[in-house]
């Protein structure tokens, strides 16, 4: 209470000397301004924040700066020292050789098929089951969500060598049938998420909506195709776009089961090649240029960024529905 | 549709065997997810029960076919005993983890809440910091980190690893500045966290941190009393998430062992022996996410407990006080007996 009355005292010295002598630097103004009241937040609080989240922001975006640049850059510059980070000329012959040495536009249209038809079959089934677990009461639903919250954690790699197996005895080895089939069971590449993901959207449709349907003579398929999966879209976008991104991203079952191991198959894909580039750069050079350009820090480059462009151009028109997917699939919680 | 709707309230009235309305419903619902049972049959219980069977054999495939040989747990003593590899790897990704998932998962906290006060220019930083999560993958990340773009150019690093190795002593010390310079990697694998604390931060109750301030808690108190507890299953989902993420990442050494021995010609590795560590390290993967479950599994909160021990207390009490009465009422009458003997 001391304390109190003593502040009391001193901000109401300082409130007469400020009307008696209006000083151009108010103390107390300051400390207000610096610090925020109840009300505003203070501008050091604001400006800490800032700085932190800019830099931070650099950190991040670091690597990615620094394959752009290093990318545009001729041999010269990569040499020569001074050259930090702005290349003095804009060289595009490493994109070109990059292009050649992974047959990008084959590469491209592989991958985008590699990514897209189990996509499209995780959807079809994601939705599916999560229509079936949220919808219906059957005996043992719960033991279903805990399985498949199980299969989740547990390591692809445990049933990876089986499954190897069981695709070489089927013969759909580096076929892309290897990726149909488990996307079409709801076994795909994290196929989990998307399960619980519709669950989630499924349960959140009014269950009068779908009685009211049936009065009306709906059977279970029509009430699912024409009310349940239409109030669902946000749920879709957010699926297909995640299953493309992880499909397009995985190298190492995409290595394994379809493009294949030691022997190579017909199937190919943009991360694949960066997976071997070094080895595709030189028989390339060797068969174009006879072996006189070497591999390097630019080419190198440019072949990273060529494979992550198409990504990154999907992210940034289409960055709306990444960024909100979180808080759409319910995942934290309504 | 009227019987329907009765027998529907019947149901509900009094536990009676399901009537056929629901036992229709079960059977489509059965229908509807008839393919992730065909799916799991044949993608998740048969491997799993082969790649069993085939961590006890040594399986050598030939052209003229695959031929199984029964070797017990030699697959497993081969590992564990003879070849060095796979410890070795196992020890590093067990520190490394225990290490980087904290890490990853305060710092996509800090983020969050900074994103969360009320600043301009969200939306870009929520772009920024989820880019990481649309281009990364294992060739990409390997491919970065092999041209020295993982680590960053604008703070000597070396300096800082230098330091810590220095003062500290080297079994802590090593995890230490791994971590520093990896910290890009570590960076960009929070993407997904930041969005999931963001948005759970986004649904707390803005007239909680309003009752706390006119009670005049400070920010500080705030965010231990009532920020923590909100989101608490949030980090316990966000470490999951990570744990898992990090295991099954391209990065990952062990994930490349496996593949190298599935392949390798040499007499005692291939499928089986594959197999095998695939087992050993999906058990230290399920035992890390245990451990981290354990740590925050959600206890009864602090309140129910409160009135838990208020009510046992009470209860203690009663039974004090009957005690007591009946005490009391023995020695008046034992007292009465003696006074009637004496009279």
């Amino acid at each position: 209470m001391q304390k109190r009355e003593k502040e009391n005292k001193q901000s109401n010295t300082n409130g007469q000397a400020a009307a008696v002598k209006r000083p151009k630097f108010n103390k107390d103004k300051f400390r207000k301004f610096m610090l925020g009241t109840k009300e505003r937040q203070g501008f050091l609080k604001v400006f800490c924040i800032y700085a932190l989240l800019i830099c931070i922001g650099f950190i991040y975006l670091n690597p990615i700066l620094h394959m752009i640049s290093r990318s545009f850059m001729s041999l010269n510059d990569l040499l020569d020292s001074s050259v930090n980070w702005i290349p003095s000329a804009i060289d595009l012959s490493n994109y070109a050789q990059a292009a050649k040495s992974m047959d990008f536009w084959r590469s491209l249209g592989m991958s985008i098929i590699i990514a897209g038809v189990p996509t499209i079959c995780n959807l079809i089934s994601c939705a599916v089951i999560g229509y079936g677990l949220a919808r219906f009461e059957f005996p043992g639903r719960n033991v279903v969500i805990g399985i498949i919250l199980f299969t989740f954690i547990l390591p692809t790699q445990i049933t990876m060598i089986s499954t190897y197996l069981l695709y070489t005895n089927m013969g759909i080895i580096g076929t892309l049938w290897a990726f149909v089939l488990p996307s079409l069971l709801g076994m795909g590449i994290n196929a989990p998420i998307f399960i619980l993901i519709f669950w989630q959207f499924f349960r959140q449709v009014p269950k009068v909506l779908i009685e009211a349907a049936q009065i009306d003579g709906a059977g279970y398929l029509k009430s699912f195709f024409k009310i349940s999966l239409p109030s669902a879209a946000p749920a879709i976008i957010t699926v297909s776009l995640f299953s493309f991104v992880w499909y397009w991203n995985e190298s190492y079952l995409t290595e394994l089961y379809v493009s294949g191991v030691k022997v190579k198959t017909g199937w190919t894909s943009l991360v694949i090649q960066l997976d071997n580039f070094a080895t595709n750069y030189n028989s390339y050079a060797q068969t174009a240029t006879g072996g006189a350009t070497r591999l390097n820090e630019s080419i190198n480059m440019a072949g990273t960024m060529l494979s992550v462009l198409p990504l990154m151009l999907m992210y940034f028109i289409l960055q709306r529905y990444f960024v909100e997917s979180i808080d759409r699939t319910g995942i934290t919680g309504e | 549709m009227s019987k329907k709707l009765s027998k529907e309230e019947k149901k509900n009235r009094k536990k009676v065997k399901p009537g056929r309305l629901a036992k229709r419903e079960a059977m489509v619902g059965i229908a509807f997810i008839s393919p992730w049972i065909i799916g799991a049959l044949m993608f998740l219980v048969y491997p799993l029960a082969m790649s069993f069977w085939y961590s006890l054999n040594n399986i050598r495939i030939t052209p003229l076919g695959q031929f199984f040989n029964y070797v017990g747990i030699g697959n497993f003593t081969q590992i564990l005993m003879v070849d060095t590899e796979f410890p070795l790897e196992l020890a590093d990704y067990v520190i490394s983890t225990i290490v980087s998932v904290p890490v990853i998962v305060v710092f996509a906290l800090m983020i969050a809440i900074m994103l969360n006060q009320d600043i301009k220019g969200r939306g870009v930083f929520r772009l920024i910091f989820f880019l990481p999560v649309i281009i990364v993958s294992g060739p990409i990340l390997g491919m970065l980190n092999a041209e020295g773009a993982g680590s960053v150019t604008a703070i000597d690093i070396q300096a800082i690893t230098n330091a810590v190795e220095e003062t500290l002593p080297k079994s802590i010390a090593e995890p230490i500045s791994d971590l520093f310079e990896n910290m890009i990697t570590i960076l960009w694998y929070s993407g997904v966290q930041i969005l999931i604390f963001l948005s759970s931060l986004q649904k707390i109750d803005r007239s909680m941190y309003e009752a706390a301030k006119i009670d005049g808690g400070s920010g500080w108190e705030c965010f231990w009393k009532i920020t923590l507890p909100t989101i608490k299953p949030m980090i316990l989902l966000n470490c999951v998430y990570t744990i898992v993420y990090i295991s099954n990442n391209d990065q990952n050494a062990i994930i490349e062992l496996i593949k190298n021995s599935m392949f390798s010609g040499t007499k005692e590795k291939g499928y089986g022996y594959a197999s095998a560590i695939a087992w050993l390290y999906s058990f230290v993967v399920l035992l890390i996410v245990g451990l981290f479950a354990l740590a925050f599994i959600a206890k009864k909160d602090v309140y129910a407990k409160q009135v838990k021990k208020a009510k046992k207390a009470h209860k203690k009490e009663l039974r004090e006080i009957k005690r007591v009465g009946r005490r009391s009422a023995r020695h008046a009458k034992k007292r009465e007996r003696e006074q009637a003997k004496q009279h």
